[in-house]
């Protein structure tokens, strides 16, 4: 079991980095995970099963370290990385799609899904959201929080909160259908 | 009547708190004569979807 749970370190390591946007911290979570899990002991049929496990407890690491930040003085502060007009460009002045925006079907997410560099091009995407945008984004998609949790948390208004969890998803979006979905060539660089 | 940009901020807000019967009839009205804004719609599902089984890949 031991060295299964090391063969997840580094996939631990970018889940938590993704959600906390800060190394230390996410080693801290990932090695606290690992831990748990060695002295929890529980029994697991596959390394699937056994990764889903770990996985939900480096979420509970996770989660633990957003409350203890939260109590920081920096926290309360509107986030507002992605501006306002970030995204005037897709739509004409009457607020309707331009022609070159308008969102395309994606077609059946399985065949997507099933391909490894497509989850590679989903962490690029997701990489690419600002800091503290990806937090929150984070916390309400990955972890699993409702909207009033994240406010209360992070000390953000209901309002900040939906409009930074919308401007993030416009991001996702955009970069998935440029990078992914729309690509002529599917470049997993950076 | 609800414009695109105004029905993808009424879209994504629908993923975080529950809708009220306005706007979640407006936003359907808009969805029966709009292909883009169903488009995204259904990206909008699939993002949800792909987060939660990113954890699950193995890279």
């Amino acid at each position: 079991m031991e060295k299964e749970l090391i063969s997840f370190r580094s996939d631990m390591l970018k889940f938590a980095w993704l959600q906390l946007r800060d190394e230390a911290s996410a080693e801290d979570a990932v090695q606290e995970a690992i831990t748990a899990a060695l002295t929890g002991k529980k029994k697991y049929d596959n390394r699937a099963q056994l990764k889903t496990w770990v996985f939900a407890i480096l979420k509970n690491k996770i989660v633990d370290i957003i409350r203890e930040r939260a109590r920081y003085p920096n926290a309360g502060t509107a986030i507002d990385e992605i501006q306002e007009d970030a995204y005037d460009d897709l739509f004409d002045e009457s607020g309707h799609w331009q022609d070159h925006a308008r969102p395309s079907t994606w077609g059946n997410p399985e065949s997507s899904y099933s391909s490894q560099q497509f989850w590679q091009i989903f962490e690029i995407c997701l990489t690419r959201l600002p800091d503290n945008t990806a937090r929150v984004f984070m916390m309400r998609e990955m972890l699993g929080f409702e909207t009033e949790e994240i406010c209360k948390e992070l000390a953000i208004s209901p309002t900040n909160c939906w409009v930074v969890l919308h401007r993030a998803r416009m991001a996702l979006r955009l970069c998935l259908n440029d990078k992914w979905f729309n690509a002529e060539n599917r470049d997993v660089e950076l | 009547m609800l414009n695109c940009k105004q029905a993808t901020a009424l879209m994504s807000l629908g993923m975080d708190k529950k809708l009220g019967v306005l706007q979640k009839t407006s936003l359907r009205l808009h969805l029966m004569m709009c292909e883009g804004c169903r488009n995204f719609n259904k990206q909008m599902q699939l993002l949800r979807e792909g987060l939660r089984k990113f954890p699950q890949q193995d890279s």
